[in-house]
């Protein structure tokens, strides 16, 4: 059996000191079991957080969406912004437990259930902006089509209505994804829970046993999911950023966006995996699965898509110098020496100079380092997105239009608020789901062999 | 219910061995193997061909297309409305909600089509089941009465299983 020999091989690479299937179950599941201080105080901290989010956001809706420092000409600020971001976040989920399924990478099955989790939350959370942003609220569903009393329907040429069915759509179909890959795994939880637990599992595991038919077909359905959702990734982010592109705004008005998002994505989201695995790794004491490989694997996939953002900056520099158009030049010296120099600074500094350590092998390989460089690569790509809304819109064409934003403690608040709405769906997932792939992981474990074990008597004795 | 004789087994080749025995035996149809992951030896054992999954992908992604370049050009003719001098029935336009929708429409279609075809939901699972199933072993259920029970037992039993047990079904 030959790609067996490749299999073991595999597994004895990323998991070196992972020897049985069933240590897989126990490690991974123990997780579930009671929680420490340090979650519940993490727990405490982000359900505070909610509070503000939420105490902020009715705020807006009571008072009016004045509270927040939008105005002519900037219409779009930190509500825009942080929903681009989080989009973005989403993606290195969809990137990790998709396309590198269908490349085979061995290194995903071990952060990919965390990553797609993350995939899910990031999307509710940046669902929840342009409901925040347009005030209101309760004439959302305008979006929706559906047959109303005006007989008129959305303009399905705009891109923000092509945004709301990629968005959607993308919310959807990773949430299905991440349940079905999650079954199997609730279905060992199942067998190992008892009492309420055991009953709210065997709910949720829809009944699965693992038989060779149920593997056949999921084994199938899921390599079409991940199909499906490879070139869905892909578009949600080019769709996004057209809301941008299709506008006549300098700065905005570019073919390279789509590709420029889409990488902007990868990286971020990437840069947030390692945030979020490195303290899941302490606390649960994962070392045996979340390997040194593992998080160089994760950054170099930066440091990639790094060179591609930074590529994009430049090159958007470039074509408006090149361009020869004063309000394209203007707003790109704008960028980078006026009002918002400081956001824009900030951006090339923590995207394009931060990420260069990666270069170097011994920071790949010390995991507080990489940590570190997560967090600044979070911040710039949030600054990222803040230097195209609002630098763009604040310098248009005529210098009479011109104008400067400032957001409001409002708006600060609510975009403060989402890291712990996001993080409070986060920590549940920890306590809730399998945080690791249990079926997954074995998959790249040696099987186990009567005709080696007798082999490796031989080889004891 | 039906009755039958399962094993669990610690090793795979054991396994797979066992369940080639039984196909020669001519207890094709009648074997439900167990595993804690998907294993394509398993699969291969039992002789399993192309998963009819691919047909629900397939006709739940080209209704998404069609729906989503039905629902917008109906729309467009509904209410004709000139917007930014573009045409009534703007095609390229389209193009995004007709993509997101073959995504949507193809996905759901896959997931619904893994459920009919694997029997899940299923609220009453059967009875032959055995925890370990889900952590490390692998199990083998032959579906059999009198002799023919005895003899699918000689040839499970003679593959070293841990566990042997008679039980019933549900089919």
């Amino acid at each position: 059996m030959a790609t067996t020999q490749t299999r073991e091989e595999r597994g004895a690479l990323t998991h070196p000191d992972v020897h049985r299937l069933d240590d897989v179950n126990r490690d991974v599941l123990k997780m579930l079991s009671r929680p420490g201080k340090g979650w519940w105080a993490l727990f405490a901290m982000c359900l505070g957080g909610v509070g503000m989010f939420l105490g902020a956001w009715f705020w807006q809706i009571y008072a009016g969406v004045g509270v927040s420092g939008l105005m002519s000409p900037v219409g779009w600020g930190v509500y825009i912004t942080t929903f681009v971001f989080w989009v973005g976040i989403a993606h290195s989920g969809t990137l990790i437990s998709a396309i590198l399924f269908l490349f085979r990478a061995p290194w995903r099955q071990s952060i990919y259930r965390a990553a797609e989790a993350m995939t899910v939350f990031a999307v509710m959370t940046a669902g929840l902006f342009p409901l925040i942003h347009v005030g209101r609220v309760w004439h959302a569903y305008w979006l929706i089509p559906y047959p109303n009393s005006r007989f008129l329907w959305p303009n399905f040429k705009s891109p923000l209505v092509w945004d709301v069915f990629a968005v959607t759509t993308y919310f959807t179909v990773s949430a299905v994804f991440f349940y079905l890959g999650t079954i199997p795994d609730l279905a060992a939880a199942r067998d190992r829970a008892t009492g309420l637990r055991r009953k709210l599992y065997t709910i949720i595991a829809m009944g699965w046993q693992g038989t060779d038919r149920q593997w056949h077909h999921f084994g199938k359905a899921y390599i079409f999911l991940a199909a499906l959702a490879t070139p869905l990734v892909l578009s949600v982010h080019s769709v996004v950023s057209w809301d941008f592109a299709m506008g006549i705004v300098p700065g905005w008005h570019a073919t390279i966006f789509a590709p420029y998002f889409v990488a902007g994505a990868i990286f971020s989201g990437v840069a947030m995996v390692i945030t979020l695995t490195v303290p899941l790794r302490k606390i649960f004491g994962l070392e045996a699965y979340l390997t040194v490989k593992h998080f160089d694997a994760m950054a170099k996939l930066c440091l990639f898509t790094s060179l591609i953002v930074f590529y994009a900056y430049l090159s958007e520099f470039f074509l408006a110098w090149y361009s020869g158009e004063p309000p394209e030049r203007g707003m790109f010296w704008n960028r980078l020496f006026g009002t918002y120099w400081w956001a824009t600074w900030t951006m090339l500094v923590c995207n394009g100079v931060v990420p260069v350590m990666l270069w170097f092998k011994r920071v790949r390989h010390s995991i507080p380092a990489l940590f570190v460089i997560s967090i600044f690569v979070n911040i710039g790509m949030w600054f990222e997105r803040y230097v195209i809304v609002v630098t763009s819109l604040s310098h248009e064409y005529e210098p009479f239009a011109w104008g400067i934003y400032r957001p409001s403690v409002t708006e600060m608040m609510i975009m403060v608020g989402s890291f712990f709405w996001f993080g409070f769906w986060f920590l549940l997932f920890t306590r809730l789901l399998p945080p690791i792939a249990i079926q997954e992981l074995k998959e790249v474990l040696p099987a186990p062999m009567r005709k080696k074990k007798a082999h490796d008597a031989e080889a004891h004795a | 219910m039906s009755q039958g004789v399962l094993a669990s087994y610690e090793f795979l080749d054991s396994t797979v061995d066992a369940i080639e025995k039984l196909r020669k035996a001519g207890f094709d149809g009648q074997i439900t193997a167990y595993s804690p992951y998907p294993e394509h030896h398993i699969e291969h054992a039992l002789g399993y061909g192309q998963s009819p999954v691919r047909v629900w992908t397939l006709v739940g992604g080209l209704s998404g297309t069609a729906a989503g370049f039905g629902f917008t050009i109906f729309t467009s003719v509904d209410w004709p409305l000139v917007v930014g001098g573009k045409p009534i029935v703007g095609i390229p336009a389209y193009v995004p909600i007709a993509f997101e929708m073959t995504v949507l429409f193809g996905a759901l279609a896959t997931v619904i089509g893994l459920f009919v075809l694997s029997k899940i939901p299923n609220v009453k699972p059967s009875v032959v089941y055995d925890p370990e199933f889900s952590a490390g072993r692998y199990g083998v259920f032959v579906e059999a009465e009198g002799s023919r029970l005895q003899e699918a037992r000689r040839i499970m039993e003679a593959e070293e299983p841990i566990e042997m047990r008679e039980g019933a079904a549900d089919a």
